[in-house]
């Protein structure tokens, strides 16, 4: 088998598949945050606990409702993001108009107390969440194995960012979304319940999260601080993406999710780190990101 | 103008409009103390003063955009002081803003079709466009990238879409050439004889004139003198007064 760059070409591959799997989490992760900051302003630090949450969502529909796979990954979204809205309506709305740092501290706390919960009850150790049995297995490219779960949840991940952007930039209701993000008070007086639109934005954004949770299931174990140690390399994507931008934070996600898995090939120390510090970069050159409108 | 104006038949008697004792906040500082004025159905009327005298303000406070508001607005009939802008809105009321508010993520048409629709009655796109050909033009084009003028149209062409029959205009020929100027009081004329109610915030007093039924001057938060438009010559000195820089 050839070499590229001294590299075998599965190692290569492997590590690709990786990538776009890792950025696959990571652009419906910045995707949600990026929804949720344009209309709310608000970084929402709870992102990673509730990516947990929909893991731990799908693990008790099928431990103790006996919902399968497919049943988990339509509901567990509409559950989790069920209780962002009510997080929304009772806590979030009231910091509106405050500074930024107030909903940070919130949606942090919240993701503090989130967790622990988890902890205390199931400890931190992960509970297992088997593939659906219709995507066990794999295929043998020649060059490379690639087992059928992670190849559906790049599909997956792909067709729910591409529908999101056409929700947002191709209809009506993504024009109010997108009014909303620039004068939400002047949509307002034209008479869209804008407050209503931030509760289903918010909504939204936490049940992209707990999709996410629910598809990394059965790849990752399912576990209290699953989210924890993935949300910080996404607030990185988003930093670099650009704060707000839909179709930056989706291509930044797959693009940092790849650079990632090519460091591993040929720099694997570095690889747990070249996320920030393609940020610092970014930061210096880009303050507003790659796709974010330059202040 | 190429649309044919409609004379329209609208009970000139009701009262649209009633604002009494309205007082406003922005903070700590008081900016309206105590506003009265009226306004009945299909009548243009001004606010006029200087920078800062509440005029924009007293605008923002019928939208409900102005938080701390106290007093009372009647709009159509309902008192509106504790309601939120979006159902105020939907009372009939179209409200174009002192800075445009054109949104940049947005291009002209998505504009133009953004405001949702109050009432029956609204102009039809093609209606609009036949009004404002340059919008028809640059349908596709970036909502910012239009001229000032251009935006400017969009802005009072997309209050005219909704159906709203109260509209309230901040400042709409503020910084625009004089040809601009003409096709906007043009178009208000228009307006005014299909009956729609027009509160119009002004600087530009020649501009004004002409298309009013009553000035309200105000000061400092308060409204100093009123002038209707016969008694324009009269009480000339009141602008004088008032409105010199």
């Amino acid at each position: 088998m050839a070499d590229i760059l001294g590299v075998p070409v599965q190692v290569l591959m492997g590590q690709l598949l990786i990538g776009l799997i890792n950025g696959s989490f990571y652009a419906v992760l910045s995707l949600g945050l990026a929804v949720i900051f344009g209309l709310l302003n608000i970084v929402n630090f709870a992102h990673g606990a509730q990516y947990m949450l929909g893991a731990f969502a799908a693990w008790f529909l099928l431990n103790k409702l006996g919902i399968n796979y497919w049943g988990a990954l339509i509901l567990a979204p509409l559950m989790v993001g069920a209780f962002g809205v009510v997080i929304e309506r009772f806590l979030l709305r009231r910091l509106a108009g405050v500074d930024h740092l107030y909903g940070l501290l919130l949606t942090f706390g919240l993701a503090l107390i989130l967790e622990g919960t988890f902890v205390h009850t199931f400890g931190a150790s992960g509970q297992p969440y088997a593939a659906p049995a219709q995507l066990t297995g794999g295929i043998n490219l020649g060059f490379m194995f690639l087992p059928w779960y992670r190849a559906w949840v790049v599909a997956a991940s792909l067709f729910v960012c591409l529908g999101t952007w056409l929700l947002i930039e191709r209809t009506k209701f993504g024009a109010y979304l997108r009014a909303g993000t620039e004068n939400p008070r002047l949509l307002q007086a034209f008479g869209v319940n804008v407050p209503l639109l931030i509760t289903i934005a918010y909504g939204y954004g936490v049940a992209l999260a707990a999709f996410a949770g629910v598809l990394a299931a059965p790849i990752f174990q399912v576990s209290p601080l699953m989210g924890s140690n993935l949300i910080i390399v996404v607030f990185a994507v988003v930093v670099i993406g650009g704060m707000g931008s839909i179709a930056g934070s989706i291509l930044t996600g797959l693009a940092m999710g790849v650079v990632e898995g090519l460091t591993k090939v040929f720099w694997p120390e570095a690889s747990a780190t070249v996320i920030f510090v393609v940020m610092a970069i970014v930061l210096v050159l880009r303050p507003a990101g790659l796709f974010g409108k330059q202040a | 103008m190429t649309v044919p104006p409609i004379v329209s038949d609208v009970d000139r008697s009701v009262e649209e409009l009633r604002i009494a004792d309205l007082h406003g906040f922005y903070g700590e500082s008081h900016v309206l103390h105590g506003i009265d004025l009226s306004v009945n159905r299909g009548e243009l009327v001004t606010l006029l003063g200087r920078n800062g005298s509440g005029r924009t303000t007293t605008l923002r406070a019928i939208m409900g955009l102005l938080r701390q508001r106290t007093g009372s607005i009647m709009l159509k009939g309902r008192d509106v002081i504790k309601m939120q802008p979006h159902k105020i809105a939907h009372l009939g009321v179209g409200f174009c803003p002192e800075e445009r508010g054109i949104f940049s993520s947005l291009n002209v048409e998505e504009n133009l079709l953004l405001p949702p629709v109050v009432a029956s009655g609204g102009m039809s796109l093609d209606e609009i466009y036949e009004m404002f050909p340059n919008l028809a033009e640059r349908r596709t084009s970036q909502g910012t990238r239009l001229s000032g003028g251009e935006q400017q149209m969009l802005a009072m062409a997309r209050i005219l879409r909704t159906g709203a029959d109260v509209l309230l205009l901040d400042e709409i020929t503020e910084g625009l050439a004089p040809v601009i100027v003409q096709r906007l009081a043009d178009v208000l004329t228009l307006l005014k004889s299909r009956g729609y109610t027009i509160v119009l915030v002004e600087q530009n007093f020649r501009f004004a004139a002409p298309l009013a039924d009553r000035h309200y001057v105000l000061e400092h938060g308060h409204v100093v003198a009123t002038v209707r438009s016969d008694e324009l010559e009269s009480k000339a000195h009141v602008f004088d007064e008032y409105l010199s820089v």
